[in-house]
């Protein structure tokens, strides 16, 4: 249990997949606009993650392994997040729209974060349990959430300063982020 | 020079197209790998080969490859050049291997070498689209080392390894190294200054009435890419949630 939780902090806050991996950069600018916009897309990565883990250990545990196959892994989990993510928004649409509503179209964006990936990849090399790497892949989405949300609530506030003309936009997230991490950095003796 | 010749397509890659200071796109590895020259010359070859070689396989393939199902396709091909190069340097280069890490592996998701299949090398041929690729790995690998160097440069005081700014120890006059710069935070300076200067640069072109080439990554471009994406599915949910600030915004 202890592990676990170990585990959880680490994913999530000491190495922040935004901030100290810079994994999903891409959406982590994009969508953090809006605190609104940001929790949805923060939630639908926690799920995705989550469930990319689970899916991507057990092949890797029951298929891959036992057949031989583990020089396979980057390729046979690529193709299998991109299917889940089709999956996961088809069943959310027939069985759960009221999710389907909050999350659906952040699910698209996420096919080609490489954040989902690189926790699967990341959950094998570590030779993490199933257990484990379904806890690593949560915490990462929490991680990324803390982190998108923060950003959308800072970029809320300074939305409308007076920056000078070649810093306007994506320059002055970059240099927020960059100070959002430095304080992460702190996190880093907690463990 | 000819379009589509190879000297042609080498000048694209690495300077009027170039994947990183123009397009800005490979941003993921482009920060996290460059904290040394070095790592970011090891980066940058391997995504060069993997680059040429499946732009070579994808434009053999491009009439036997159906359109609806061409992007897993891609990413096949793209895939299994990546595990072939990271066994690679998993077998001759261990310590580069070791400091890049899952990097390696996550070549498969960088956006340049799938952009490369998608705009360049389904539509061309062989010889065509293999110096495409490496134009743009060779440009990528440019980007890297130059954004590698800055940092080792201003992060240790050192180039390739070297110590080239005496640092400042036991009391004698020197360099004291910025470590900030070595840290993920310093990516992040790096790339909002790298951002910054082709700002700058681009008004300068506009101005002069020869303006660059569009950024291709959206997020870093117009800063604002679901405001902007085609998909109607995003519109319609841009809709909604501006529906609903406005209507908190009148209640209160």
């Amino acid at each position: 249990m202890v592990n676990l939780i170990l585990i959880f902090i680490a994913a999530s806050v000491v190495n922040n997949v935004l901030l100290s991996q810079f994994l999903g950069l891409c959406s982590f600018l994009g969508v953090s606009r809006k605190i609104d916009t940001s929790i949805g897309m923060g939630g639908a990565v926690i799920f995705v993650i989550t469930i990319a883990s689970l899916v991507a250990s057990l092949l890797s545990k029951f298929v891959l392994i036992p057949l031989g196959f583990d020089y396979l892994n980057t390729i046979v989990f690529i193709l299998v997040i991109a299917a889940l993510v089709q999956i996961v928004e088809m069943f959310l649409k027939r069985y759960i729209p009221s999710l389907y509503k909050a999350l659906g179209v952040f699910l698209p964006l996420i096919t080609t974060n490489c954040a989902v990936l690189g926790v699967a990849l990341k959950n094998v090399s570590n030779g993490y349990s199933i257990i484990q790497s379904v806890v690593c892949g949560f915490g990462t989405g929490v991680g990324y959430m803390i982190a998108i949300v923060i950003l959308a609530g800072i970029r809320e506030k300074t939305e409308y300063n007076d920056i000078p003309g070649p810093f306007k936009g994506s320059a002055m997230t970059l240099i927020t982020s960059a100070l959002m991490s430095i304080a992460f950095m702190g996190f880093a003796g907690v463990i | 020079m000819t379009p589509d010749s190879a000297t042609e397509r080498l000048y694209n890659g690495i300077v009027k197209e170039n994947p990183v200071f123009i397009q800005l796109l490979g941003i993921c590895p482009t920060l996290a790998v460059t904290t040394s020259a070095i790592n970011g010359i090891g980066m940058g070859l391997s995504s060069t080969v993997v680059l040429t070689l499946s732009n070579i396989i994808i434009s053999l393939l491009r009439k036997v490859i159906p359109d609806r199902v061409r992007m897993p396709a891609f990413i096949v091909v793209v895939a299994s050049f990546v595990t072939l190069v990271d066994f690679l340097m998993h077998g001759f280069m261990n310590s580069l291997y070791q400091q890049l890490g899952i990097y390696i592996p996550l070549i498969v998701v960088n956006c340049i070498i799938l952009g490369r299949a998608e705009s360049y090398a389904s539509k061309h041929g062989i010889v065509s689209s293999m110096f495409d690729g490496l134009g743009m790995g060779l440009g990528f690998t440019l980007s890297l080392l130059f954004i590698g160097g800055v940092r080792e440069i201003l992060g240790s005081g050192a180039f390739l390894g070297f110590q080239i700014l005496p640092l400042a120890a036991d009391g004698k006059i020197g360099y004291t190294p910025i470590s900030i710069f070595v840290l993920a935070p310093g990516a992040f300076f790096i790339l909002a200054l790298l951002v910054v200067i082709m700002n700058v640069v681009r008004a300068n072109a506009e101005k002069k009435g020869k303006p660059l080439p569009p950024a291709q990554n959206s997020c870093l471009a117009d800063n604002g890419a679901i405001q902007e994406s085609n998909d109607p599915k995003v519109k319609q949910a841009v809709e909604n949630i501006k529906a609903k600030s406005a209507a908190r915004e009148g209640g209160k």
